[in-house]
Parts: C-alpha cells; structure tokens; sequence
C-alpha cells in the first residue's frame, strides 16, 4: 500500500464530497434546515436564565451544542453517508477500484470532519457576536482545540462502526432515537446537575455530556464552572473519558469496516435495492 | 502476458444447504470474449462474483490473472473492470470529475504494455458523452448512466473486463451503440471479457465463445456457430414458386435445395435457408436439461 498517494486520493475524494454539500441543494438544504432549528432554539433560550446563576441559559447551551455537533454531524453524519454509500453502491465502487476502500474511509472522515469544524467556527462567531458571556481567551482557543480534536477522534469511528453494522438507511432513524434520549440526560440544552443522579451517572459515561462540559470550559468564564457538577470543569477527566473512546473506536473501527466490506457485492447492493423498492410508499 | 486470463477448475459454491454450482470448469483464453448464458438462478452473478474477487467460494481452484481471487491484492484489482448489473453510485457527482478521479487510483499501476489511466476525455468521447461531460450523474438518462458505468469499469485500462447484464433497459439504438463498444475494445486494447446476458443475439454478436449454466452446471461450451451445428443439423428452407410460398424443415438442406432445383430449375424465388440460430440453440439446450 501507497500511503502518501491513498492519502492524497482520499483528501482529494473529501475536498469534491465538501464541496457537493455545499453545491448540491438537497444536501444544503437539509444543513441549512439542521443549523437554522439549533440557532432559533438557542435564541429562544437566550432569554432564561441558568437556575442557581444570572446566566443566560442560550449562551451556556450554545457550546454544548458545538459539543453535540460532534456526535449529530461527526457520528451520526458519517453513519449516514456510510448507509447511503452502501446502499447505493458507491461503497462497492471503491472497493472495485483498486486502493479504493483506504481512500473512500480517508475521504469520509475529510468531509465529515470539515463539517463538524466548519459548523464549529460558524457557532464561535454567532456565540461571540450575539451571546453575551461568551468569551474566547487564548487559554478557552487551546482548549477548543484540543477537545475538538478529540472530540473527532472518540466519535467518527463509532459512526464508521454503527454505519457498517446497520443493515439499511431505514434504520437510521430508529439509531438517532437511543441519541436523542443519550442527549437529554448529557446536560446539553439543561444543566446536567437538574437531573437525577443515576440518569447523570449514565449520561456521563458517554462522550456527549464531556464534549458539551469540554466546550463548555473553552468559551465560557470560568466562574460559571460552580453549576457544573464537582463545581469544575473537571477537564483532565474530559480529556481522559474522550481518549477512552478514541482508542476504543480507533482499535475497532476498521476490523468492522472490513468485515462488512468484505462482504459487499453486486447481488447484495441489488438486493438491498429490490427490498427498498418493494417497500410500500405512502 | 498468459495465454490463459481465467481458469476455473471444480468450482462449487453453497449457501446454507443449497448448491448453487455445482463443480464448474471453463478456460478463458487472452483476448476471447466469453458469453455466460442461462436462466435466472442458474448461478450466473455467483460466478462473475467469485471471479471478481467480491465472494468468496465453498470449492474449486479459480485463477484469475494468474491470482486467486480470494487473495488477490490492489495490483491484481487494478488489471480488472468490473460492470455490475445497476449502478447509481456517485450520484451527485460530474461525470468528468468521477471519471477523473477514479482514473487517478490506477496511475500508478501503468505499465508500457497497459498505460494507465484513460484520459477521461478521450474516455468520455469513446462512450459518447460529451455532452454531458460536466453534468451531475444523477441526471443521466439510463442508457447514459449504463455508458458511464461501462467507462468507468474501462478507465484503468483492464485486462479483464466483466459485464453483468451490460445492456439490460437499452433501446435497440443504445443496444448496437454499446456493441461497437465492445467490438473497439477488443480489437483496440486487446481486453479479454466474460459478460452475462440475457440477449442471445446480443451473446451471438459478441461473443467469441458461448458457455451455458444451468442448474449450478455447464451444460454447453463452444463459439455460436459450433453449438448451433451440435444441437440441431435441421434447418429451415423457405421459397416461392408462382408467388406461392413454402416451407420445409429438413436435416439435409443441400440436398433438399439441389432436389428442389432439379425440379422446379427456375422458377424458384425468393430461396431462404436459415439453420438455428442461438436462440434455438439456447432454448433446446436447456429444455433438454431440465428434461
């Protein structure tokens, strides 16, 4: 294997796939759609105030919705992209093609992880020019920086993973349920200290709740670390729980990857589609 | 370069407790266009699939290359072409840009003898869409997506091309256009194919060599003209003699026409003999087996 030319190929297949997002309508439209519901949610959050501090509940939920980015567009996203590949047969163009599959999974993770850090930057601007207490010090860009890294790390395998098991798109949905839930007890749009305790123990054994407490730390003052639990921004932990699930994700993404490509072919792609076109539309 | 571009030798594949071959053997020489011919379920898309490297098999040895296609790795990858039976892969993607891109994978595996890639224009221009060079692949009609599918399992230059049901939904224009395809492919770039149809007058056409599956077996190997001669010696002559027309079947049609000469000298018009074509041949051969 040629790294150095698989690499180039797989950032070049990321740079036209970046690009098709924001030139093909459908695709921009559903981002446009996605980031438009974020930001009127967290206006209309700008107004309460977080309980137990004069603190505006928009501005501490906006990184944690940068938090959650990682896991909605980074994982999630890339599971989609991955259903769609498979089911459409771009997955098995790749493998046809030869160094094909290496390239295709570097593209993937070019193309979700330009998103993800897209969406980051345009939400530092938006929190920074309409969130009052949200701040950006040379110390909060550090932390940004790393958590975001990390943040990429513990969640695109775990897309790659949940998009190899799924046997169709059509089980996506049923995916982003458990998400939603995991989202609602990770203290993302309420403070996780408002919750019951065994509800914070299993919210805190998942990425998502130290993504948002991550970013948290990198664009808020650092008095508002007092409503977080511990009273801390607790970040060598957040460092630590991301790496765990960096090197899980990392250790079994590609076994898994190359079982389910290893059993792509034509017969199964044109079955996947004999079983999607049977599928009564309403 | 091998005299041999694939061998199979006893290939059995089972799924569960059903066989769906049951121990096949076939030689396909450099260069040959191979025809697989048989009814849906004989186990046709099995073994282009164990041929490309895409499934696995339960018996058999299988060279392909030179290579089994259980281990072969990217170099033996980037000397085949694969065309599978639907495509819609890409679909937001510009024909030249996907044509560009996949042909950059090969680059590196050119040879003097097989340069690679295929410069994507001269590619676009073979298969005739230039004018749509720079459209969204979503938009193509089908036989232009089938156009596209068939140059970018070219654009690496193959030694060994397959085609699954190349010309499936064309219209008769599409269908003859593909044909020349083919035929300048072969004759061109010395490429060996094995293609599956359904077409027999399309396998007819193409096809150097002819093998027929059936029930999980090869029933037939030979060129078109060769099965017809083994399957039938009847043939049909038809003429007229007065503006009235007739037909007979006879194994002997010489003899039968020099019989109808001496009679009627002539007066004989409009003299058609017409010995079974694939077809016939095709559909005798697997009524007999089923029998």
């Amino acid at each position: 294997m040629n790294w150095p030319t698989t690499a180039r190929l797989g950032l070049a297949r990321g740079g036209i796939e970046l690009r098709q997002t924001w030139t093909y309508w459908p695709d921009l439209l559903q981002f446009v759609t996605f980031s438009g519901i974020q930001i009127v949610v967290l206006f209309l959050l700008r107004g309460h105030h977080v309980p137990g501090a004069s603190f505006s509940l928009g501005s501490v939920a906006l990184p944690s919705v940068i938090g959650m980015s990682f896991v909605f567009s980074g994982a999630l996203g890339v599971t989609a992209l991955l259903c769609a590949d498979r089911e459409d047969g771009t997955l098995l163009r790749a493998k046809a093609t030869p160094g094909g599959m290496d390239a295709y999974v570097i593209g993937k993770i070019t193309n979700t992880s330009a998103i993800v850090l897209i969406g980051l930057v345009g939400s530092v601007v938006l929190g920074l020019v309409a969130f009052p207490g949200v701040v950006l010090t040379p110390a909060g860009a550090g932390t940004l920086t790393w958590v975001a890294v990390l943040g990429l790390l513990a969640t695109i395998p775990f897309g790659i993973i949940i998009g190899s098991v799924i046997p169709s798109p059509r089980f996506l949905a049923l995916v982003m349920l458990p998400f939603g839930g995991l989202a609602a007890i990770s203290g993302i749009f309420y403070p996780i200290t408002h919750i019951p305790g065994w509800l914070q123990g299993l919210g805190q054994v998942f990425p998502l709740y130290w993504l948002g407490l991550g970013m948290r730390a990198a664009l808020l003052p650092s008095h508002l670390a007092s409503v977080e639990l511990d009273g801390s921004w607790r970040l060598p932990l957040v460092f630590g729980v991301l790496a765990l699930w960096s090197v899980a994700g990392l250790a079994a993404a590609p076994a898994v990857l190359r079982r389910m490509a290893r059993r792509e072919s034509g017969s199964r792609v044109a079955a996947r589609r004999e079983r999607a076109m049977l599928r009564p539309t309403t | 370069m091998s005299d041999v571009a694939a061998e199979v030798r006893g290939l059995r594949m089972r799924y569960g407790t059903t066989d769906v071959l049951h121990g096949i053997d076939f030689q396909i020489r450099t260069g040959e266009v191979v025809a697989l011919l048989g009814p849906n379920g004989a186990g046709k898309t099995t073994t282009i699939e164990i041929l490309e490297g895409f499934r696995g098999r339960s018996a058999g040895e299988v060279t392909v290359l030179g290579t089994d296609p259980a281990h072969g790795g990217e170099q033996w990858r980037a000397r085949l072409g694969v065309v599978l039976q639907t495509w819609r892969d890409h679909a937001k993607w510009r024909v030249r840009e996907l044509l560009q891109h996949l042909g950059r994978y090969y680059a590196r595996y050119g040879t003097p003898e097989f340069p690679r890639p295929w410069q994507a224009d001269e590619l676009i221009e073979l298969v005739g869409l230039t004018a749509q060079a720079n459209r969204r692949i979503v938009t193509l009609s089908g036989g232009q997506r089938r156009r596209l599918d068939v140059a970018i399992g070219i654009v690496g230059r193959p030694e060994l091309l397959f085609l699954d049901e190349p010309t499936a939904g064309f219209d008769p224009a599409a269908r003859r256009e593909f044909h020349d395809l083919v035929h300048r492919l072969t004759d061109q770039e010395r490429a060996t194919v094995l293609l599956t149809t359904h077409d027999l007058a399309e396998a007819e056409k193409l096809a150097d060599r002819v093998l027929v599956l059936a029930g999980g077996r090869i029933i037939a190997d030979g060129s078109p003209d060769e099965l017809a001669l083994r399957m039938s010696a009847q043939a049909e002559v038809r003429w007229t003699v007065d503006g009235q027309r007739f037909v007979h079947p006879t194994d002997e049609a010489t003899a039968f026409t020099r019989k109808l000469f001496a009679q009627y000298g002539g007066a004989v018009e409009d003299l058609e003999v017409r010995r079974a074509n694939l077809e016939d041949t095709y559909m005798a051969l697997v009524r007999e087996y089923e029998q």
